[in-house]
């Protein structure tokens, strides 16, 4: 075909074609095109030999392997569900207090544990649960619904405020928005609240004021929740207002703004979502590995 | 411009500006209660903003038929400043989709700034937007060229271009808006969807067209390719898209296929929008541009029909690669896979080809910016299409998939492969479309040549990186059987590669930004002398 000129720079005649100035030299398809062409279609024949291939109407070819990728994963999930047996019964049949004297049973849970708390707990609990406004540090010992073992795991399973039929239920009222207190009788118990709290260490001249009456207002509308005291109550969810954890924060404002809206968290539950080994490797992660972390640090 | 066109020329243009004005006006009527009545709106004002423009000109005199002795080079020159237009939108946001995924209060708490629809504007403006106005432009250009034969009317390519860019603004301001149908690269709605077939179907006509007036004997290569580009993505475009809408008065449509078979009708759709789109249209500029600023011919005549026919022919199978590890049935998956690892033999045949054609001029390769970037580009596809076989097998894919790495190869081919190679064409077109001897400044062209490569770099080793890492994260075990990472602790892990991932995007943005600067200078130069003229004296004679 080589009817052109010959290109000077490298000897090779043209095709003999231009256009707009670019003309085609006449060089032979490189053998390695050829060689790779025949390596790959080899490869793909063999592949096709030997594993699912070509459409055949409703079937198609099995493949001399017999591999079949559904096959193969419900394989290995069975392979690793037998190799976590071991451990997974152990942790199913034995109680909390019988695995957490298990060293080995324990470095288990601390392993995936972490991962459960990661995959599943983090985005509001945080990586290292320490919490954030609105969401409950589990790292700092104090506890909204009781943090034993047994207490936690019911705590997971049924969620707050979840769908669950039987999830644990707390609602703060709107004691501005819905009149059932006026602002003067809310700062009054904000001042009472934050003067006797520990830790608050931003105590300001408002916070001196209608303390007295604050403590009245108080016994009437938030001890039959908060209690007496005000150490909170672990069988209706409602928070310790004196010790210095706070769950969305214990500024002036923040508190004025709580009692003037009332507040109500919300937890999934996770009965459904994750089994009962899980959830239970998830309670002794944040009860025995996680829990007092913050306090221990200090 | 407008003055360009004849009388019944304009009176046409006019006739089509009216029409589509009442089609957006019905829509947006129809649409009332419905996003849809924003597009609508759009169209409409489209279509006035034309046909005023037409109007304000219709008493301008005739063209003389000296016009029909010339190239019709007026809508390349839109072209070219549309490409650049959409190049600095489509990567501006890519900078911030990335720094988002960094800094996520970038998202500034509006719904339209999310990053799910940040994304697709992104993807739709350099790909549609930047790489479809540049595939257009050039290849009005070099069908024109080489097949020495002038377009044959003057609508029809107004046409094309100004309702192509019709569809990109229905396309990207509707992903601000909330309208998507949630297929990757295939987001817009039916409305937009039906009028691209159009305007596609008339882009297609007039490359037929000006092919069939050819006075060269044979038809080049870069229209080969050009081409299947402008047929298979018409192809693919209706089938993927084929949906049927909640009632013409909303923006919502349903796909006609479910489960997986919309799976792989979208992922045909979506590998071959790589390979007719941003392969196929590209090979067709490099196979012009880059011969021609080398000044050399190209390598093997036969070396480009092998590498022609085995990408036509290999790409349409490897579609189900994307889908590895899913429901679709394993002996799909088997095909994409063994159909993909041969088609890196033609796709190398490609590459080396335009390197191959490089011989005798390599020393032009060192001194110009321009060549450089077609150079790199050859090297880069010859790269992404190695990766691209590499990652369609099913092993390395179980690592790789949905991963950063899948990120990164995307990138390697468009940054270096589909901007670069546009970039080298650009700066070989501008000067010749508007009469100069050269482009504004050699040495911007080496700085932005530096930006895009350094960018480049920094973005695909952070994504390979990142990629490889989160991959082995998500299945490493420990010794009792459960997973050693959450997902959120990859993410962690992510952080510094997000960071330097917006670093090098915002390297190629620079770049992108200067050559914008430069053919805007290119353009505004005052022209030169009649006699110094690129191409003056290869100005062609009708019926030679």
């Amino acid at each position: 075909m080589a009817v052109g000129e010959r290109d000077p720079i490298t000897g090779i005649h043209t095709t003999g074609h231009e256009w707009d100035g670019i003309k085609e030299l006449d060089n032979r398809v490189p053998r390695a095109v050829i060689f790779f062409l025949v390596v790959t279609t080899l490869f793909s024949v063999v592949y096709w030999i030997l594993m699912p291939a070509w459409p055949l109407g409703s079937t198609y070819t099995r493949g001399l392997l017999g591999l079949d990728q559904r096959q193969v994963v419900e394989e290995s999930v069975r392979e690793a569900n037998a190799q976590r047996a071991t451990w997974t019964q152990e942790i199913a049949q034995l109680d909390f207090d019988e695995i957490s004297a298990r060293p080995e049973l324990m470095q288990i849970v601390a392993e995936a544990g972490k991962t459960l708390f990661g995959d599943n707990c983090a985005a509001c609990h945080g990586l290292d649960a320490a919490g954030s406004p609105g969401f409950p540090s589990l790292a700092d010992g104090t506890w909204l619904w009781g943090g034993d073992p047994q207490t936690v795991a019911e705590t997971l399973r049924v969620g707050i405020n979840s769908t669950h039929p039987e999830t644990r239920f707390a609602q703060m009222p709107a004691f501005g928005r819905d009149g059932i207190l006026d602002a003067a009788a809310i700062s009054a118990i904000v001042s009472y609240i934050r003067s006797n709290a520990e830790g608050i260490a931003d105590l300001g001249p408002q916070d001196a004021e209608g303390i007295e009456e604050g403590r009245r207002l108080f016994a009437d509308n938030c001890a039959a929740c908060h209690g007496a005291e005000g150490r909170g109550d672990q069988a209706v969810g409602a928070p310790d207002l004196m010790d210095d954890a706070w769950l969305v924060g214990s500024d002036r404002q923040t508190l004025v703004r709580t009692v003037w809206n009332g507040r109500q968290g919300h937890m999934p539950h996770w009965e459904g979502r994750l089994g009962e080994t899980e959830r239970k490797m998830l309670t002794l992660y944040v009860t025995e590995i996680l829990a007092g972390r913050e306090n221990r640090q200090q | 411009m407008i003055a360009q066109l004849t009388t019944t020329e304009r009176q046409i243009g006019l006739v089509l500006a009216l029409i589509v004005t009442l089609l957006g006006a019905a829509l947006g009527l129809a649409g009332r209660h419905d996003v849809l009545a924003y597009h609508g709106l759009l169209i409409a004002a489209f279509g006035a903003v034309v046909a005023i423009a037409i109007l304000r000109q219709m008493d301008r005199p005739e063209p003389g038929e000296e016009r029909l002795s010339e190239y019709y080079d007026d809508p390349i020159r839109v072209g070219i400043v549309l490409t650049m237009v959409w190049a600095i939108f489509g990567m501006f946001v890519g900078v911030w989709v990335s720094a988002l995924l960094a800094w996520p209060e970038l998202t500034f708490d509006a719904a339209w700034a999310s990053f799910g629809r940040l994304r697709p504007a992104h993807t739709t403006g350099v790909i549609f937007g930047f790489g479809g106005n540049a595939l257009i432009t050039t290849s009005l250009h070099v069908v024109q060229r080489t097949s020495r034969a002038r377009l044959p009317d003057q609508v029809s390519p107004w046409f094309v271009l100004l309702g192509y860019n019709l569809f990109c603004l229905l396309a990207v301001s509707g992903y601000f808006l909330g309208i998507t149908q949630s297929k990757e690269y295939a987001e817009p709605e039916w409305y937009a969807d039906i009028w691209l077939v159009i305007v596609w179907v008339a882009y297609f006509l007039l490359y037929i067209r000006t092919l069939a007036r050819r006075k060269e004997p044979h038809i080049y290569v870069a229209n080969w390719y050009y081409m299947a580009f402008i047929l298979v993505v018409a192809m693919l475009h209706i089938v993927n898209n084929l949906a049927l809408p909640v009632s013409l008065g909303s923006a919502k449509a349903y796909s006609v296929f479910a489960g997986v078979q919309d799976a792989m009708t979208q992922w045909w759709y979506g590998h071959n929008a790589v390979a007719f789109f941003l392969t196929a249209g590209f090979l067709g500029m490099m196979y012009y541009y880059l011969p021609k600023r080398a000044e050399r011919p190209i390598y093997s005549y036969r070396l480009s029909i092998i590498s022609f026919w085995g990408i036509t022919f290999i790409y349409m199978w490897a579609g189900s690669h994307h889908l590895h590890y899913t429901a679709l049935p394993q002996w799909v998956q088997t095909l994409g896979m063994t159909f993909s690892v041969v088609l890196l033999v033609p796709s190398w045949a490609s590459a080396g080809n335009a390197l191959l054609t490089l011989n005798g001029a390599w020393h032009k390769v060192r001194d110009d910016a321009t060549l450089r970037f077609m150079m790199v580009a050859a090297v880069f596809y010859g790269l992404s299409t190695f990766e691209g076989s590499f990652l369609a097998i099913r092993a390395v894919n179980s690592l790789s998939h949905y991963t950063d790495w899948t990120v990164g190869h995307v990138h390697a081919g468009a940054l270096g492969w589909v901007a670069m190679i546009t970039f080298g064409a650009l700066y070989t077109l501008a000067p010749a479309m508007w009469k100069r001897d050269r482009i504004y400044s050699a040495t911007l062209v080496e700085v932005h040549f530096w930006c895009a490569v350094i960018g480049t770099l920094i973005y695909v080793f952070a994504m390979w990186n990142s990629g490889i890492v989160q991959g082995l994260m998500w299945r490493t075990y420990n010794d009792s059987g459960t997973l050693t990472y959450s997902f959120i602790e990859s993410l962690v892990a992510m952080h510094p590669y997000y960071i330097a991932r917006t670093v090098g995007g915002l390297f190629f943005f620079v770049g992108a930004a200067v050559g914008a600067y430069n053919i805007y200078m290119t353009i505004r130069h005052e022209p030169l002398p009649a006699s110094a003229r690129l191409g003056a004296a290869r100005s062609f004679v009708p019926g030679e």
